[in-house]
């Protein structure tokens, strides 16, 4: 398993606020890395650091095999950035400015395709002013991606989307995925996380708290499950045989029934709480 | 190289794709120079202390210089900021286009709009107020240099005023003061001979009031020269300072310039 990004001992103030301190981080390649945390966590410091935006106090970094800190035009056509607020090019067409961008780098995709990609090609003719803001999201996925990059970072990308939207916006993630693209998101979303990344971390007060499968995050998966029927409910670590004896007693059915283990929500908010 | 240039003249074609777009923003950026030319032209009427030169040229020639800044240093400025703001430049420093690539951009469309405002602005002063064209070469000579040094100062300059405004919001407002005062005092609309010495010498700082003088040299030709300060166009002198500012500007530009608003790096 070969690594993209790796971190050690991250450190950034902002005069006497510790944004980010002593912060570990592996990414492989390929993989979908979702990184989450509440706002101020020092998330988008650590990303924007990342992405070669902003100078680091301290710290070991390397993003394929390059500081972004000394980011050069080689580096900077590997990488994809899809940032959090855009409002550009209002009037130009989509197809204007795809093929723009296109431009940029040395071995671009075909704007066309990439259009299409995005499922924007009904929408190529129109300014991007006239663009829904799911579709205007679509535009700068769109711009991250015609230079063929390895790696693609997405800043919290379906913020304000409809429910409709945000699965088609999977869809769309999973598929570059598929290409072989590694992908840092950060999300607010849970169920984004749960959906589309291999790996999570769970970024508070300037450290990663936990990291690991949505599945087995902060220890999920050994957690004890909550069963509830119609008679009463109990927490249990063998819910599966409180569930066998239940079905003997009431002889086939159980009224009620649920087994509940916890969301990963529950979980990063139990992380979040004990960090602060 | 070749790149900056090359993606440096798509820029310059998507740059004035965009302001052509945005038709309130053209229609105020060319029209503003046109309407103050004809209100002025029309108020005051009459020669100039027996020298055959009309009021209304003086003020063509003084207008010129107005315009070419108000293209190159007012939306220029302006219109950085608002990169700035909306996310343009920041996406644009995370693309590997090489950053020369974007002030090329942004100088080659200045030039082509301020090209289009000085050809607006001759005609409306030819057609209405007699405005002579040169004759010769060397006049002409003269016009493209004066024009060409004064427009790349100007700009200069607007793009490192457009680190100063905090926001998009306020670009109009921090912006277009330094512009409006540089006009009174630079002898745009302003007779310099009624301003104190002062003044004159703080005008004598700035490009606008050299790139007015050179115009005037080219417009009001020798029997004009008597109506300068010094009694002459001191062409030399212009070249001079706006050979300076153009050199300055660049420095300026160089340690000025933010990719991002304030308090974002």
């Amino acid at each position: 398993m070969t690594t993209t990004i790796h971190v050690r001992g991250l450190t950034k103030r902002y005069g006497e606020v510790q944004a980010v301190g002593g912060l570990d981080l592996d990414i492989h390649t390929g993989e979908v890395f979702a990184i989450l945390g509440p706002n101020g966590a020092g998330k988008s410091t650590t990303v924007e650091i990342l992405e070669g935006y902003r100078k680091r106090d301290a710290g070991e970094v390397s993003v394929l095999g390059v500081d972004p800190g000394q980011a050069t035009t080689a580096w900077r056509a590997r990488v994809g950035i899809v940032l959090q607020t855009a409002n550009d090019a209002a009037e130009l067409t989509v197809r204007e400015t795809v093929r723009h961008f296109a431009r940029y780098y040395p071995d671009s995709k075909d704007p066309d395709e990439v259009i299409d990609k995005v499922g924007l090609s009904e929408k190529a003719g129109a300014r991007i002013r006239q663009l829904s803001g799911g579709q205007r999201r679509r535009v700068d996925v769109a711009l991250g991606i015609v230079g063929r990059p390895e790696l693609l970072f997405l800043d919290e990308p379906t913020t304000g989307f409809d429910p409709e939207a945000r699965r088609q916006f999977w869809d769309l993630i999973r598929s570059l995925s598929a290409e072989g693209t590694t992908i840092v998101l950060t999300t607010h979303y849970l169920d984004e996380a749960e959906a589309l990344a291999d790996r999570v971390a769970v970024i508070a007060k300037g450290r990663i708290v936990a990291e690991g499968t949505p599945g087995t995050l902060g220890g999920r998966a050994t957690a004890s499950a909550r069963v509830t029927w119609a008679d009463g409910h109990a927490e249990t670590d063998t819910p599966t045989a409180l569930v066998r004896t239940l079905a003997d007693k009431y002889d086939g059915e159980i009224p009620g029934l649920q087994v509940v283990r916890p969301s990963l929500e529950d979980i990063y908010l139990d992380l979040i709480g004990d960090a602060q | 190289m070749t790149a900056t240039l090359t993606i440096g003249l798509a820029r310059a074609s998507l740059e004035t794709k965009l302001f052509f777009r945005q038709r309130d923003a053209v229609i105020f950026t060319f029209s503003f120079p046109i309407i103050l030319l004809v209100l002025f032209g029309s108020i005051f009427e009459g020669d100039l202390e027996g020298t055959g030169i009309t009021v209304a040229q003086l003020y063509s020639a003084g207008l010129i210089g107005a315009g070419v800044m108000g293209v190159a240093f007012q939306n220029l400025a302006i219109g950085i900021a608002i990169d700035r703001d909306d996310g343009t430049l920041k996406r644009l420093a995370g693309t590997p286009m090489p950053r020369a690539a974007y002030f090329v951009g942004k100088l080659v469309s200045s030039l082509v709009l301020s090209a289009i405002e000085v050809a607006l602005l001759l005609a409306v002063a030819v057609l209405l107020f007699d405005l002579e064209l040169p004759t010769d070469v060397t006049r002409w000579a003269t016009l493209v240099w004066v024009l060409t040094l004064g427009l790349a100062g100007a700009a200069l300059l607007g793009i490192a005023v457009s680190s100063l405004p905090r926001n998009a919001k306020s670009a109009a407002a921090v912006v277009s003061m330094p512009y409006v005062l540089l006009q009174f005092i630079s002898g745009v609309y302003i007779p310099f001979t009624e301003l104190p010495s002062w003044l004159n010498d703080v005008a004598a700082l700035f490009p606008l009031k050299w790139m007015c003088q050179g115009l005037r040299s080219v417009f009001l030709g020798d029997a004009g020269a008597a109506l300068e300060l010094t009694g002459s166009y001191e062409l030399p002198k212009v070249a001079l300072v706006l050979g300076l500012w153009l050199v300055g500007g660049l420095v300026l530009c160089l340690a000025t310039f933010r990719w991002t608003n304030r308090g974002e790096s």
